[in-house]
């Protein structure tokens, strides 16, 4: 075989990988590697407009369609700027293989142009990185990337490859299998646990089901439905974790937590048996940990045993991953032909009934001025409920996950551990390029747009038409909502005194821009924007500057004591609870 | 809250940044590690580092499955949950001179320890044991008497038939 070089090897691996897409940015350290990619058109390179957008690109494709999203940077700034990208892909647990770049094995720590420690700096926000510093090391080294990232808990894998590395030549052999002896996930359930947690299951009298984004991760939402179904319990979804059992469906009683709704909160502080899947007792969703699911007993599915019983401790651990424990859930259960308390069961409904009787999600509307979750209330109708929404971070992402009724997983895309401003836009390309045919909107606000804004140009290059529904109300909303509930509106810098003209910004791009600011224009807009399929159209929506996002449970509070829209004047936060996000 | 010592031994991939790895994770997640050895074993792809710790049973269990959750780590075990022997070695530089000579032999003596070193003014006493036992020998010497003092950090193994292989 004829030796070629690391670059060359670099896209012979992309394509045994099947890899369709590589997000990237070139710069002196990856020429070679560019160069590469040249005479080939098999892998197909997206050329972003910022490092970070690279990341959340590739995120949004990994999050739409399951695969592995890919990125190229090159070294120092390159990485710097895609660090963001990958603590985003981090939190979240999103499978991607980064490349940058790095100045020649010779020249590491020489403080030579463009260098940076890639590996140290994003060691504590990847799942594993590796530095190459061997030409014969280097397949099996991106063999070994492509397999951690999406095994196991998925999540980013940084490879970092000095210049040298990607000139230097090597016969080319691609491992098929890769076994590593200190990695070796836990995938199917310890037989025994899951039979106690059955049992435990079926002597509920008011159970929950509680999931999150592990059951979208472990495309374990078939099996979500089929156990949920068999034994009638309710259900609610994480942030991360919507859209993996349809919102639709009268089981489901909607997303818990800070922004969850009333009755989701009170089923969750009020059951005797907590059934945790794929989820992490995230500090949003728990409240004060002392306060959480007081009368509970809880059994929690999870692939990675780190998440279990770190923040609330669990009766019953299961570590596997969902679609194997669930399945063996089902089979235990129909093959022994067990049944749920029926009479308890729909005493507990009865009660879930009242609560939700609180209409906990309803708004004051209005004919003046655009209410923002008409907005998304119309979004949703416009587009049948069939879109893929990426959203950025802020009050707009709220009303999103409040107002639009996922049912179908992988159809909401948004940074929920991280919270990363600029998000969205990008995320949406990705989508995009992974679902050419579907209708892509990015919900997003005045102040995330921004971050990411040059990506419009992107976007016009690679024909990727999505519909940005910016939610337009001059603030920094969320954090002024903040600041006039436990701060005494004193509103340091929320308030933007300049906003760009969205409209002209849009078509400056290349793009259409609609401006819409009375509420019987919305769905006109929508619609006509919607129509134009070719089209990324940027719909900025001029919102009520004052509206708030409830339910809200304040930091520090229990998971029953929300404040809901209108009903709390008095807004109140426990001391310790101010040092909480 | 209990707030026990620990003494995890890791068996892990001899590669650079694994160390790094460990030493990250308990920075990053807000761990305390009081002691910290490390060197390739038998097997030179491998090596064995051992660390001190301490945290009630919650904080213990995390640290353990963070660490197990590290790519480079093949196997761990927390020596403190099972019958192990624990060593740590010493040196200790002290003042030797007039009566304390004497002195000085006879306690290096009792604690088992070897003097490797000796000038006209001072020993320089080799010491194994146990951290507590190292630390009685510090205590049994007189404060003024040491000038320095060298601990290598626990090290471990188990008794019996049990042994952490990859
Ligand atoms: C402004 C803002 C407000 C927010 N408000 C809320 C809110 O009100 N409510 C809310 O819920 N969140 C909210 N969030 C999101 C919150 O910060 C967390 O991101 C979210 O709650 C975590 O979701 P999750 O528990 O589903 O975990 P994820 O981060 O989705 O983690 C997935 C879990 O599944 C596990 N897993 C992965 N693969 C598998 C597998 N194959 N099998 C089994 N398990 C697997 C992982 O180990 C992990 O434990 C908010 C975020 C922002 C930015
Ligand atoms: C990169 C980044 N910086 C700061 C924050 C803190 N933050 C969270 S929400 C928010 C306001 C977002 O404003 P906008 O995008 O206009 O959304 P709105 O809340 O007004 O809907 C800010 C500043 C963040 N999440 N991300
Ligand atoms: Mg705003």
């Amino acid at each position: 075989m004829e030796p070629i070089t690391g670059a060359e090897i670099l896209v012979r691996c992309l394509k045994e990988e099947g890899v369709e897409y590589l997000f990237g940015y070139p710069g002196g350290a990856v020429l070679h590697i560019y160069d590469a990619l040249y005479n080939q058109d098999e892998v197909k390179h997206v050329l972003v407009r910022h490092e970070q957008a690279a990341v959340h690109a590739a995120e949004g494709y990994a999050r739409a369609s399951g695969k592995i999203g890919v990125v190229l940077v090159t070294s120092g700034p390159g990485v710097t700027n895609a660090v963001t990208g990958i603590a985003d892909a981090y939190m979240d647990s999103i499978p991607l293989v980064v490349f940058s770049g790095q100045v020649p094995t010779a020249l590491i720590g020489n403080d030579a142009f463009q260098e940076v420690d890639a590996v140290g700096i994003t060691r504590p926000c990847v799942k594993h990185n590796f530095l190459v510093r061997d030409i014969k090391n280097l397949a099996e080294t991106i063999k070994k990337a492509f397999y951690i990232a999406s095994t196991g808990r998925p999540g980013p894998v940084l490879i970092d490859l000095p210049k040298d590395i990607t000139i230097a030549k090597a016969e080319f052999h691609y491992p098929k299998k890769i076994k590593l002896r200190s990695y070796n996930p836990t995938v199917k359930g310890h037989a025994g646990q899951i039979r106690k947690a059955v049992d435990l299951i079926l002597s509920a009298k008011r159970p929950m089901i509680y999931t999150g984004g592990g059951v979208i991760l472990s495309e374990g939402s078939t099996e979500l439905v089929e156990l949920t179904q068999l034994l009638s319990y309710p259900i609610t979804n994480t942030l991360m974790g919507l859209g993996a059992y349809p919102a639709t469906d009268k089981q489901f009683v909607g997303m818990l937590g800070m922004h969850g709704t009333y009755e989701a909160n009170m089923a969750m502080h009020n059951c005797d048996v907590l059934i945790a899947i794929g989820a992490r007792f995230d500090d949003r969703v728990t409240g004060k940990i002392d306060k959480f699911c007081p009368t509970a007993r809880i059994v929690h599915v999870d692939i990675d045993p780190s998440s279990i019983s770190k923040n609330v401790k669990v009766d019953i651990p299961i570590v596997g991953s969902v679609p194997n424990v669930l399945r063996a859930m089902i089979n235990v259960i129909r093959d022994e032909k067990l049944r749920p308390d029926a009479e308890a069961l729909a005493r507990w409904w009865r009660q879930i009934d009242e609560w939700r009787a609180m209409k906990s999600l309803s708004y004051r509307p209005s004919d003046e001025v655009i209410k923002p979750q008409y907005v998304i209330e119309k979004l949703y109708r416009v587009t049948e409920g069939k879109a893929i929404i990426t959203s950025d971070v802020g009050q707009h992402q709220m009303w999103a996950a409040q107002y639009y009724h996922f049912d179908r997983p992988r159809q909401w895309i948004n940074s929920g551990g991280l919270g990363t401003m600029g998000f969205g836009l990008p995320a949406a390309m990705g989508a995009k390029l992974a679902f050419p045919d579907q209708d892509v909107a990015c919900v997003t606000g005045d102040g995330s747009i921004q971050m990411m804004l040059q990506e419009l140009a992107t976007m016009k290059q690679y024909h990727t038409p999505v519909k940005i529904v910016n939610l337009n109300n001059g603030y920094l909303g969320m954090v002024r909502q903040w600041q006039e509930f436990f701060y005494q509106k004193r509103y340091c810098m929320t308030y933007f005194e300049s906003l760009p003209d969205f409209v002209m910004l849009a078509e400056a791009y290349g793009h259409v821009g609609m401006r819409i600011e009375k509420p019987g224009e919305v769905e006109g807009a929508l619609r006509e924007a919607f129509a134009m399929k070719d089209r990324t159209v940027f719909l900025d929506f001029l919102t009520d500057q004052t509206e708030n996002v409830f339910p809200m449970i304040p930091s520090g509070g229990g998971q029953n004591e929300m404040l809901l829209a209108e009903r709390d004047e008095m807004v109140s936060t426990h001391d310790e609870g101010m040092v909480l996000l | 809250m209990n707030n026990d010592r620990h003494l995890i031994s890791i068996l892990m991939e001899n590669e650079a940044g694994a160390l790094s790895r460990v030493a990250n994770l308990f920075s990053a997640r807000g761990y305390n590690i009081e002691s910290l050895t490390v060197a390739p074993t038998d097997d030179p792809t491998l090596s064995r580092l051992t660390l001190v710790t301490c945290g009630n049973e919650q904080i213990i269990e995390q640290i353990i499955k963070q660490l197990n959750k590290l790519i480079d780590v093949v196997k761990l075990i927390d020596l403190s949950e099972t019958d192990a022997i624990e060593r740590e070695l010493m040196l200790v530089k002290t003042k030797a001179s007039g009566e304390q000579r004497a002195e000085m032999m006879r306690l290096a003596e009792i604690f088992g320890g070897r003097i490797l070193d000796v000038t006209e003014a001072t020993y320089t006493i080799e010491l194994t044991g146990a951290g507590n036992k190292l630390d009685n020998f510090l205590r049994a010497v007189e404060k003024d008497a040491i000038l320095e003092v060298v601990r290598s950090g626990a090290t471990g193994i188990a008794r019996g038939q049990k042994a952490l292989r990859a």
